[in-house]
């Protein structure tokens, strides 16, 4: 029950992107085509996932018992940068399809803030080591499904006849606010 | 002249947030009010101060290869400075930023200026460069969260424009407001840019 009220709140009702505001950057940026948003998704997916745990642990049996908690924000960016280019590394040997498919997304993911967020969000929340891993796959889920969402809007967008000076990023936020709107349906679902 | 232009690029011609889109997330996301926006702003001034400054000083240093990594330490040292000090001395300040304040560190504008403007100039440009641009990011923040106050809940800098009146908009101060209250201001800076441009 625990877990689940963890999964839905967030995938919908704090969605990532869409309720706070984390990684907003790739949102508004690889959003063009449905293609290229489930690839950020899936690299997304997948350093999300491995970030939380290596920090988690580093949290718990580093910065914590040697009373050095003040170096959490350096750690962690440390710690995920260097994450990012080993997973590049070992799926260019181990994976070379995989890599493919999410290549050209990891190296952007390095300054996503939701793998960040997320990490400092499992610790803030005192989750254990198996919610924050639960916590950090759902909330992929969650830019998962806002991305892809939205890149299918854009899509069609392409063909709508648009003001001029509403074209591009500006009509992309506006359609982002109303798709805002629209999730915040589910608020007080948990 | 030149380190004026290179000052006032930041506020219309190249402001960070409206024109080249960088740093969406806390400008999205800490805007609920215009102080919130202005503190925001100045934190993050303060961080592109501090590593503009440092960046140009060591940028002989460096060796090519780790200079991305380096960059991130210097960051995020600066960071760690800001958020212990704003927990001391402004804990409502730091409440109400929250999450945003240590993820300054992966702020794409304060990496970018290291690396596109600190890394090939001398010191007193890049400091004027920080400025610059820490100021238009403020100037950007403070206009989104003045906006979503003023239409959320009729007042600016928490003092109300028509007493009595206190239920505003409310879809301003929550999350689709700030989407389409940043919309309708890259609009804006848009024309702005032409006009002066």
């Amino acid at each position: 029950m625990e877990y689940f009220a963890i999964i839905i709140g967030a995938i919908f009702v704090n969605n990532i992107v869409l309720a706070q505001f984390l990684g907003i950057c790739p949102y508004i940026g690889v959003s063009a085509k449905v293609s290229t948003s489930v690839g950020m998704s899936g690299a997304v997916l997948f350093v999300m996932t491995l970030a939380t745990i290596v920090t988690f642990l580093i949290y718990n049996y580093v910065l914590e018992p040697f009373n050095i908690t003040y170096l959490q924000t350096i750690s962690y960016i440390l710690v995920i940068s260097s994450l990012v280019q080993m997973v590049e590394i070992i799926l260019k040997k181990v994976s070379p399809e995989l890599y493919q498919a999410l290549g050209i997304f990891l190296p952007l993911i390095t300054t996503n803030c939701a793998i960040m967020g997320v990490a400092l969000l499992t610790i803030q929340n005192e989750f254990t080591l198996l919610q924050g891993v639960v916590f950090a796959i759902s909330h992929a889920a969650g830019f998962a499904l806002a991305i892809i969402l939205f890149a299918g809007i854009r899509e069609h967008m392409e063909l709508m006849d648009l003001p001029k000076a509403m074209r591009g990023a500006p009509a992309a936020l506006v359609v982002a606010g109303i798709l805002a709107l629209a999730f915040m349906g589910f608020a007080g679902l948990v | 002249m030149k380190q004026w232009k290179n000052f006032t690029k930041g506020f219309i011609k190249d402001n960070p947030v409206y024109i080249l889109l960088l740093g969406l997330c806390p400008a999205l996301g800490v805007t609920t009010s215009a102080f919130n926006g202005l503190g925001m702003g100045l934190a993050t001034t303060f961080v592109l101060l501090g590593s503009n400054t440092v960046v140009s000083i060591i940028k002989n240093l460096i060796p090519n290869k780790v200079r991305i990594p380096s960059f991130i330490v210097v960051i995020a040292s600066f960071v760690t400075i800001v958020q212990l000090t704003m927990e001391a001395y402004m804990p409502d300040l730091f409440e109400s930023l929250g999450l945003f304040i240590p993820l300054i560190v992966v702020n794409c504008l304060v990496m970018g200026r290291a690396e596109a403007f600190a890394s090939k100039n001398n010191i007193g440009s890049s400091i004027v460069d920080a400025m610059g641009m820490g100021l238009g990011f403020t100037l950007a923040l403070t206009m989104l969260g003045g906006v979503r106050e003023i239409l959320g809940a009729y007042s600016i800098f928490g003092i109300q424009l028509i007493p009595g009146v206190t239920d505003g908009m409310l879809v301003f101060v929550l999350a689709p407001g700030a989407f389409i209250g940043m919309g309708y201001l890259i609009i804006l800076f848009n024309y702005l840019k032409k006009k002066t441009a």
